[in-house]
């Protein structure tokens, strides 16, 4: 059970030892306390290992993440879970832009609100926020899920691909070729699915969430724009 | 990239720290800009007195002599503080005009990085820490302050390209991001009678406010109004005599991060930097939203 104290220790050392676990390995729950904000903590992990931070982290906490159990006892700067693989990442607090960026897999849980560009580019992972999102979230998102409680600010989904959206608040606007979409059983199993994976179940109302999605306009170019270049 | 921290305080009893706290803060921000640094200090003021900050063309300059020469011409009550490669001159609010017309005129290699009553402003090329040190900012007591760490994209890598700028009485800003309508502001605000001294796009935004601020608008309105007129990408930091604002573009790609508890309010571009602040752990820390005036006044 390694406990590391990034005051004492540095942050290069924490993450060539988390980068050297072996997959069978018997350290499977560690302790990282004083993060202090410090960058990239925990970033390329590949192991299926827990990870408890307790307090708050910069830029790319749990980046690339593979397998590991990443649980930040605060909030995260940018680009929390960027790239991530598999896995879980469980941020307490807030995350800052770009929470879950460019994700390829594994569910990424914000207990607080994410800031602008939630999920952007996002290909294959899921996101759940329990708070609000900003701006441009789900920009260009291409797989995966982003389930929201809260509010979700302007331009969602802009040129999005395949990645679902389910949010219960109000959303401020939508971005190009992003479009409110039916709830039908399948997306309502989805959605309790995603809630129960997340600890959720029967604590939110499924009834309560609107769905969105790409109105596939923009995948082909139209010929009748040709005229514009 | 760029670096920006900030701190008002609301507690008296923290006034004597400030320099100590900006200084720490702008120490995690070293590497978000390594070429050089500026620190705003709001210290304290005399009525009917007005803090001349000036700096020479090197940092090797005699910078106290062209003080002197300065106040045995214009004012012989005045006093010289120098502090590194800066000299504060407290004068009579009076003599102001005529002691910036006389460095124009007799020491033009002279540049005044502030005036005004209160605001002291210190700026160097060099790594941040080190220029900390030099201005001896850790000793200085103050209401409010700003700092600056810059990684230079749209200007040389000068004394007179580091932020903060300040164009008006007391106002100054800092800058993070890059405006692309800089040149024509600049020409525009010449034409109105704005002092603006170098082809720094920041320094155009300082100019830009502080004419606003003449026309008879409020810092908060000002910022405001600037969401229309400026084209490009920013996170502000603005100090006033009393005041501090925040204001990031409507896209918000520069990081920002602010903590509040009874006793401050601070800024910074990254959390990390915000660490070294009291209380910080039970501070309510969020992320200011795009296109959203946040201003803080003392009373």
């Amino acid at each position: 059970m390694p406990s590391i104290d990034l005051s004492k220790t540095s942050l290069r050392d924490l993450n060539l030892a988390l980068h050297r676990l072996a997959k069978d390995t018997n350290e499977t729950l560690w302790t990282i306390s004083n993060p202090g904000g410090e960058h990239s903590i925990a970033a390329g992990v590949d192991a299926p290992v827990t990870i408890n931070i307790d307090g708050n982290v910069g830029y790319y906490c749990g980046g690339m993440n593979k397998e590991a159990k990443i649980i930040i006892d605060g909030s995260a700067g940018q680009g929390v879970g960027e790239n991530m693989m598999s896995g879980l990442i469980h941020v307490k607090g807030d995350a800052s832009q770009s929470a879950g960026a460019t994700g390829r897999g594994g569910l990424l849980i914000v207990d607080g609100n994410a800031s602008a560009r939630c999920g952007i580019s996002m290909k294959g992972i899921d996101i759940v926020v329990k708070g609000d999102i900003g701006h441009l979230s789900a920009f260009m998102g291409q797989n995966g899920r982003l389930v929201v409680f809260g509010e979700a600010g302007e331009a969602l989904g802009d040129s999005i691909y395949e990645s679902r959206i389910y949010v219960r608040g109000p959303v401020a606007s939508l971005g190009a070729d992003c479009v409110e979409k039916d709830m039908s059983d399948e997306h309502r199993a989805e959605l309790i699915e995603l809630l129960k994976t997340s600890g959720e179940a029967h604590k939110v109302d499924v009834a309560e969430f609107r769905r969105y999605g790409s109105a596939r306009k923009l995948y082909n170019f139209n010929i009748d724009n040709a005229g514009a270049y | 990239m760029c670096g920006i921290a900030g701190l008002f305080i609301k507690d008296k009893a923290l006034e004597p720290q400030l320099g100590d706290y900006l200084a720490k803060m702008t120490s995690t921000l070293c590497s978000r800009g390594p070429d050089s640094a500026g620190f705003a200090i709001y210290g304290a003021g005399q009525d009917g007195k007005t803090k001349i900050t000036i700096a020479g063309p090197t940092e090797g300059y005699d910078i106290a002599g062209a003080a002197q020469k300065l106040v045995d011409a214009i004012d012989p009550t005045a006093d010289v503080t120098r502090r590194h490669s800066h000299a504060v001159i407290t004068l009579a609010s009076a003599e102001v005009p005529k002691a910036t017309a006389w460095l124009a005129t007799h020491l033009p290699d002279v540049t005044v990085m502030s005036e005004g009553q209160r605001l002291e402003i210190y700026k160097e090329v060099g790594y941040p820490d080190d220029v900390a040190k030099e201005f001896r900012i850790a000793k200085m007591s103050g209401t409010h302050g700003i700092s600056h760490t810059r990684m230079a994209t749209e200007s040389a890598v000068t004394t007179n390209g580091a932020h903060p700028f300040s164009t008006g009485s007391d106002q100054c800003l800092v800058h993070n991001g890059s405006l692309s309508n800089h040149a024509s502001l600049r020409r525009e605000l010449r034409r109105d009678g704005i002092k603006i001294r170098t082809e720094n796009d920041s320094e155009v935004a300082a100019g830009y406010l502080t004419r606003q601020m003449q026309n008879g608008q409020s810092l908060g309105e000002a910022l405001n109004a600037s969401l229309n007129d400026l084209d490009g990408f920013f996170t502000f930091v603005v100090g006033t005599e009393t005041g501090f604002g925040v204001l990031r573009d409507p896209i918000a790609c520069k990081p920002a991060v602010m903590a509040e508890t009874d006793q401050y309010v601070a800024f910074a571009s990254e959390y990390k930097s915000l660490t070294c602040l009291p209380g910080i752990k039970t501070a309510r820390v969020w992320e200011p939203k795009p296109a959203t005036v946040y201003f803080w006044e003392h009373t």
